[in-house]
């Protein structure tokens, strides 16, 4: 009796493991125990940065991989996010700012995300390929200049500085340690959502209508809705990365949403690769580790030099950025392990 | 007479699947459909004849919403979908297939004809993985059945052949309920044999889904369809029975000159 209830015991539990997989658990495993051999200045300047800029590039990453539209606004959908943080919450800036505690904040501020990256979606979407770029392009760098030149709601080119992450349970959320994890649980819980998301039926669809769009239409979906959609989804991702790069940075500015980023975040996703989720948080822990250290190597001058050799590397490599190049690699490391073998 | 009244209940508007009155397409200059006016009861099984560039995909994409009419009417069971765009056509009961196939190159065959099920369904928004039990998905593995194509449900729709594609073609267009359906050349590229299994498929289809086949292979368009159309430079030219038309001397000049001389 007590052996069945062991057997019975055991089997969801392996199928538990089965379904999340060894690489994901020892992944999760060696980031949760990161902060016990990292300094300060490598928790949050690389990981903590890396893990927002990875989900910013993972919601560019659900557009372009699963959907097919490229974007270039996605630093902008992030700095409404963060704009708003600034409003709706505290800020030294003595312009707006009201004062709202921050658990009424954030719901508000990736609700704001989330509508005008669907707005930008429902403009972009009668475009296709290079059309879609150029669109959400102009819809970036307008924002940007308009940000710079409004004072009345973005307060011009100096934006709104002193703002501070929040600190309840009597922990301060931008000390380096729980900052790291906050960053963690926002990387791992929007990882796993658009990896289950991927199988669902809206992530079908999606798929689908990259692949078909007039198919889908002869199945009987709203193509435009479901594009749609998926800004409204990417747009959530995009705030609540853009709420937690304001609590990081402490300020908002129109330096925050400039094109420079915008284009960051596209190299990000392209070298890390865009097959599969996990391909942004690679991209963006190899581009921030370049951009923090490629100043050492080559001096001030040259850095950006620098990483765009690499970009160039790693795209005539593999089109498919660093994941495609993993993939290539594996089969040819398991046929030398077999080798090995016997 | 009673099997026609049930029927027009069923279908509580109209005793034809489809009514085209006058509708004509034009590209630029090129008239590639001019005023075509058709009736097709319900149930119905229609082959459309004629040499490439007649207009007969034309019509079928004007049937559909893939492009609009430049003029004339269109009523799918009694009711004008003229200005409805395709998803709302489908979801009335239209199906289609296409003479170049149009599927999902990353998806497997079961989420094809899951989400061809799913598109004439509710929850096509779902954020939620279909559980096996979702109905669905039980659909979708019936279709699978009736299509042969149960030992490629996982296979990658990229790497089937060309006759699996076709299968699959007409697998989308079975999902759902259609009441009508329209197969755009069907058999193109396929063997003497699995040209035989698709004309078994569709002498299988139930008694009550009509559809319109445009076929240039005879054996096929012949051996399913109870009327034919010819159409030639955007024009019905002449209507009649499979046998009707196989005697008549213009269409044996056309279509059977080339096999005897």
């Amino acid at each position: 009796m007590s052996l069945a209830t062991a057997a019975e015991g055991a089997a969801p539990q392996e199928n538990w493991l089965d379904k999340i997989g060894a690489g994901h658990v020892i992944l999760a495993v060696a980031l949760l125990l990161y902060p016990l051999v990292a300094s300060d200045f490598f928790l949050t300047q690389i990981a903590g940065y890396s893990m927002i800029f990875g989900v910013l590039s993972l919601s560019l990453m659900l557009l372009a991989g699963y959907g097919g539209m490229l974007s270039l606004a996605q630093i902008t959908v992030a700095g409404i996010a963060a704009y708003a943080v600034a409003i709706l919450g505290s800020n030294n800036s003595n312009v707006l700012g009201f004062g709202w505690p921050w658990w009424i904040v954030v719901p508000f501020a990736v609700a704001a995300a989330a509508v005008s990256s669907a707005l930008i979606g429902w403009i972009s979407v009668r475009t296709e390929g290079i059309y879609t770029l150029m669109i959400t392009l102009a819809i970036a760098t307008a924002t940007f200049y308009f940000a710079q030149q409004n004072y009345a709601i973005f307060n011009g080119h100096s934006g709104y500085a002193g703002i501070h992450a929040p600190v309840f349970w009597s922990i301060n959320w931008r000390d380096p340690k729980p900052f790291y994890y906050l960053c963690l649980g926002l990387a791992m819980l929007s990882y796993a959502a658009v990896l289950y998301g991927s199988r669902s039926t809206f992530g079908m669809t999606l798929q689908a209508i990259r692949d078909n769009p007039r198919r889908m239409r002869a199945l009987g979906y709203h193509v435009t809705a479901h594009k749609v959609f998926a800004w409204f989804l990417a747009g959530i991702l995009a705030g609540l990365a853009g709420v937690l790069l304001v609590w990081f940075n402490g300020r908002v500015s129109p330096g925050t949403i400039g094109v420079d980023v915008a284009i960051d975040i596209l190299i990000i996703a392209v070298i890390g690769g865009l097959r599969h989720p996990i391909g942004p948080f690679v991209g963006a822990i190899v581009v921030i580790l370049m951009q923090t250290f490629a100043i050492d190597i080559v001096g001030a001058e040259r850095f950006n030099t620098l990483i765009g050799l690499v970009f160039l590397v790693i795209v005539f490599v593999s089109p498919d950025g660093i994941l495609g190049l993993w993939g290539r690699i594996k089969p040819h490391l398991a046929q030398e392990s077999l080798r090995a073998g016997p | 007479m009673t099997e026609n009244l049930a029927a027009n209940r069923l279908q509580s508007t109209s005793a034809y699947a489809l009514e085209l009155d006058g509708v004509a397409r034009h590209f630029g200059a090129l008239v590639a459909l001019s005023g075509i006016d058709m009736r097709i009861a319900a149930g119905e099984r229609r082959a459309v004849l004629g040499s490439n560039g007649a207009g007969k995909t034309t019509l079928f994409n004007a049937v559909t919403g893939d492009f609009l009419p430049t003029a004339g009417r269109i009523r799918f069971f009694g009711e004008d979908i003229t200005d409805l765009p395709p998803h709302e056509r489908i979801r009335r009961g239209l199906r289609r297939t296409y003479q170049i196939s149009q599927l999902f190159k990353g998806l497997s065959v079961l989420d094809s004809i899951f989400l061809a099920c799913r598109g004439v369904s509710r929850r096509r928004f779902s954020l939620l993985r279909p559980p096996a039990a979702d109905v669905n998905m039980v659909q979708a593995r019936s279709i699978l059945e009736a299509v042969h194509l149960e030992a490629y449900r996982n296979a990658l729709v990229a790497t089937l052949s060309h006759g699996q594609q076709r299968q699959l073609e007409i697998a989308l267009a079975l999902a759902g309920a259609p009441r009508f359906i329209l197969f755009d050349e069907p058999a193109a590229g396929l063997s003497p044999t699995e040209r035989r299994d698709l004309v078994a498929i569709l002498n299988a289809l139930p008694k009550h889904i009509g559809f319109i086949i445009i076929e240039h292979d005879l054996d096929v368009a012949l051996r399913v369809a109870n009327y034919v159309s010819m159409m030639h430079n955007g024009h019905l030219f002449k209507e009649g029975t499979p046998q009707e038309i196989e005697a008549d001397p213009e269409v044996q000049q056309i279509y059977l000159g080339g096999k005897h001389g």
